[in-house]
């Protein structure tokens, strides 16, 4: 019983997570339904941060929907909608941030640290190795002289 | 040996902490905004009262808040009573109605004072699309030639007047007088 009440419970969390805005546009064709889904995911909705216009039901949301829509219908470029975006809300509404002096860092960061992994890796690797050939185990030609005097001193006792 | 690694996790550590103790005071939910240097979008609107139409010439001559608001907006309504201070102190306040009904825009002036030289009634949200406004108060720090200089976002009090809007506002107005 309990069991079942959790999971109904739980069900109803993901309820509210499956919502997304509905909105009825009527496109030309399927090629600007395309670009328009392209575009409403690709951008961010200023007010409900960390949500892209696509998904958010904030009014705000619904609005930049509307005018990337008639947009679209203008026979506009997605880069001239992007810019549109960007001259009134700034360089956050970008899911993918254009390559400039300011986010280098954030396109190219994780693949430095990734690279600085490697290098970190390397360095272990090769002091655990030791210089090669050498690894410990090997004996130099005098400890072996003395091994077999040893070993023939006990011989030598029995 | 190898005393340096065992500098490592503080070192880390105090990275870390710079970091955390700058992330105390961000404001994630507040974007600088893209208009800051650019002339006032134009615009071609009634007024709330619906007598005459308004362009950003309008706006021209003397530097001025403008403030987005509706009725539909409580944190409006909050700041409200201090617009109307700062306009009886003679800073010239613009008023920009945001995506709301003018009927119930004039009854809120009726009722709780008009603080607003000219009231510039947005319906549709056009306006405020082209200011780039993502919620309601925004007010803008517009200058004697119609150029954007700040932004600020959320409610204009005692503190933020002070503090960020009125040495800047001062700044403008000195900067139009010849």
């Amino acid at each position: 019983m309990k069991r079942w009440l959790a999971a109904a419970v739980l069900g109803l969390g993901l309820a509210g997570m499956a919502h997304a805005a509905i909105d009825t546009y009527q496109f030309r064709d399927e090629a600007e339904r395309e670009r328009y889904q392209q575009l409403t995911k690709e951008l961010r909705c200023p007010k409900c941060q960390n949500q892209d216009i696509a998904d958010s039901n904030a009014p705000i949301a619904a609005d930049l929907r509307r005018e990337i829509f008639r947009m679209l219908g203008e026979n506009q470029s997605n880069q001239q909608i992007v810019d549109f975006m960007v001259d009134r809300y700034g360089d956050f509404v970008r899911y993918k941030p254009a390559l400039s002096g300011r986010t280098w860092l954030l396109w190219f960061g994780p693949g430095l640290l990734l690279a600085g992994g490697f290098v970190v890796l390397a360095l272990i690797v090769r002091r655990r190795r030791g210089p090669a050939g050498d690894d410990g185990t090997e004996l130099s030609a005098a400890e072996r002289e003395r091994l077999a005097k040893l070993l023939n001193k006990e011989a030598s006792h029995d | 040996m190898k005393r340096w690694i065992m500098v490592v996790p503080l070192a880390v550590f105090l990275l870390m902490a710079v970091f955390l103790y700058k992330g105390l005071f961000l404001k994630p939910d507040e974007l600088p905004s893209a208009m800051i240097g650019k002339p006032f979008p134009a615009f071609a609107l009634q007024t709330v009262q619906g007598d005459r139409s308004l362009t950003q010439a309008d706006l021209l001559g003397r530097p001025s808040l403008v403030n987005v608001w509706g009725t539909w907006c409580p944190s409006c309504k909050v700041e409200h009573p201090y617009l109307n201070q700062l306009a009886g102190q003679g800073v010239v306040i613009h008023g920009v109605n945001y995506k709301d009904d003018s009927a119930a825009a004039l009854k809120w002036l009726a009722e709780f004072h008009n603080p607003y030289q000219l009231n510039i009634a947005d319906p549709q949200g056009t306006l405020g699309l082209d200011l780039g406004v993502y919620g309601a108060p925004e007010t803008f720090l517009v200058d004697a030639k119609g150029i954007i200089r700040y932004k600020h976002v959320g409610v204009v009090d005692a503190t933020v007047w002070r503090e960020q809007l009125a040495p800047l506002y001062q700044g403008l107005v000195d900067e139009a007088r010849p």
